[in-house]
């Protein structure tokens, strides 16, 4: 009696053991980590295409983020609840679905409630599907990790990603348009000669200043490439 | 004549890279020394080339608004648009599998070249992107395909010539935040300015 007893005193201090706190410590750096020093953008190389084609202005970025942020975290839980379900050798195609679901989800819920921006974004929502941040979350942390734990990696990597576009959307509206979120901001402080630069709203725009903005976030990470 | 002109617009002013930034994560990352770069441009070329006319038939005759009147007249109301995305990534992934399948029986050669590169191409932008646009551009097949190659050859360019800079970057005095990344980035941008002398280009 008094012996199994005990078992089942252990058993509870194992399960004490293993229950974490909410938000650990552990938790919050999956969290904070992509933020800087493991930005998904600027450290890892991922996801530039559409960092660069939906910048020219700052609404369309903060509609492409708000849209990756949620991707990223519900195919991480999707992919994290059906991690052992999901066959080694056809994962890509797995994973490659559920994206490809969550994308159509976002697509056309713009195409119903904001038609304008749906024609703005373009092509670019469908390529959210080949978002390598998305795969590379899938790959790297949802196919080896607790559901919750992947929801927060998810919000880690998505605010990275966004916080970088919007910074980059914020300088080349400002100074290609001369406005920011469509408010002519330069007019408003009576500078309604400002020059503004063409080549902000081109492609080449966008280059030079993500360049720049990773040489900066680089800098003071200390991270250097070999 | 038109043919010609969509590849040359493909290759030079609509480029992937410089105009619609698409296939970028490859792009910098593949491009350490010429030789792959090389690999995974004529496996870009090779993919593209095949991916856009087969998502065009299917547009075409499954996925288009009244696409299905020609397996009954009542299908006329159907519109399966909104399984665009999940039609074309199935299309491209399979297919990357096939043409894969494919090389290693029929040329080995070319296959230990662009073997390891071959299933990377299945998540590359640039590759769902040209199928996308291709749609919003309204092509024929013929168009469509022209479109495709010349969309992939763009891609094979500018990561070769990317690559070759790179190779000699190696040498140069770069500050130590703007190795890598960074100042591939700059140059890219500098490369994106020189192909804008391309525009208005035509046969």
């Amino acid at each position: 009696m008094s012996a199994e007893a005990t078992v089942v005193e252990k058993e509870l201090k194992v399960e004490k053991k293993s229950a974490e706190p909410f938000l650990s410590k552990r938790r919050k750096n999956i969290v904070t980590d992509p933020l800087s020093d493991d930005n998904p953008i600027t450290i890892q190389v991922l996801g530039i295409c559409s960092a660069l084609a939906v910048t020219v202005k700052l609404e369309p970025t903060l509609v492409m983020s708000i849209a990756v942020v949620f991707v990223i975290v519900f195919a991480n839980l999707i992919i994290s609840l059906m991690r052992n379900l999901i066959p080694g050798r056809i994962r890509i195609i797995v994973q490659l679905a559920v994206v490809a679901t969550l994308v159509t989800l976002v697509s056309e819920f713009l195409k119903a409630y904001s038609y304008d921006m749906y024609k703005v974004l373009g092509a670019y929502v469908g390529l959210i599907i080949t978002n390598c941040i998305v795969m590379g979350r899938l790959e790297a942390f949802a196919m080896a990790n607790k559901p919750y734990d992947s929801i927060l990696d998810g919000l880690g990597s998505g605010f990275g990603y966004a916080w970088i576009i919007l910074t980059v959307a914020f300088f080349r509206e400002l100074l290609g348009s001369g406005s920011i979120f469509d408010f002519k901001i330069f007019e408003a402080i009576g500078w309604a000669t400002f020059p503004t630069n063409g080549l902000m709203v081109d492609s080449i725009g966008a280059f030079v200043v993500l360049g720049i903005l990773i040489w900066i976030q680089r800098s003071k990470s200390g991270y250097v490439e070999h | 004549m038109e043919v010609f002109n969509i590849a040359l617009r493909g290759i030079f002013i609509d480029n992937m890279i410089f105009a619609y930034y698409l296939g970028m994560c490859s792009f910098l990352a593949v491009s350490k020394k010429v030789e792959t770069a090389f690999g995974l441009g004529l496996a870009v070329v090779f993919v593209l080339t095949l991916t856009v006319p087969v998502n065009w038939l299917l547009q075409e005759y499954v996925l288009k608004e009244g696409a299905l009147t020609w397996i009954d007249g009542s299908f006329e109301s159907i519109d399966l648009t909104f399984l665009q995305f999940i039609m074309f990534i199935a299309v491209i992934a399979s297919m990357v599998q096939l043409v894969e399948m494919i090389i290693e029986k029929l040329s080995p050669a070319l296959y230990g070249s662009l073997g390891i590169f071959l299933p990377l191409i299945a998540v590359n932008c640039a590759i769902l992107g040209s199928s996308l646009f291709m749609v919003q551009k309204d092509y024929n097949i013929i168009e469509a395909t022209s479109y495709g190659f010349g969309s992939g050859f763009g891609f094979f360019l500018a990561i070769i010539a990317l690559a070759a800079i790179r190779e000699k970057l190696k040498y140069s005095m770069v500050p130590s935040g703007l190795k890598g990344l960074g100042i591939t980035m700059l140059i890219t941008g500098l490369m994106g300015l020189a192909f804008k002398a391309f525009i208005g280009i035509a046969i």
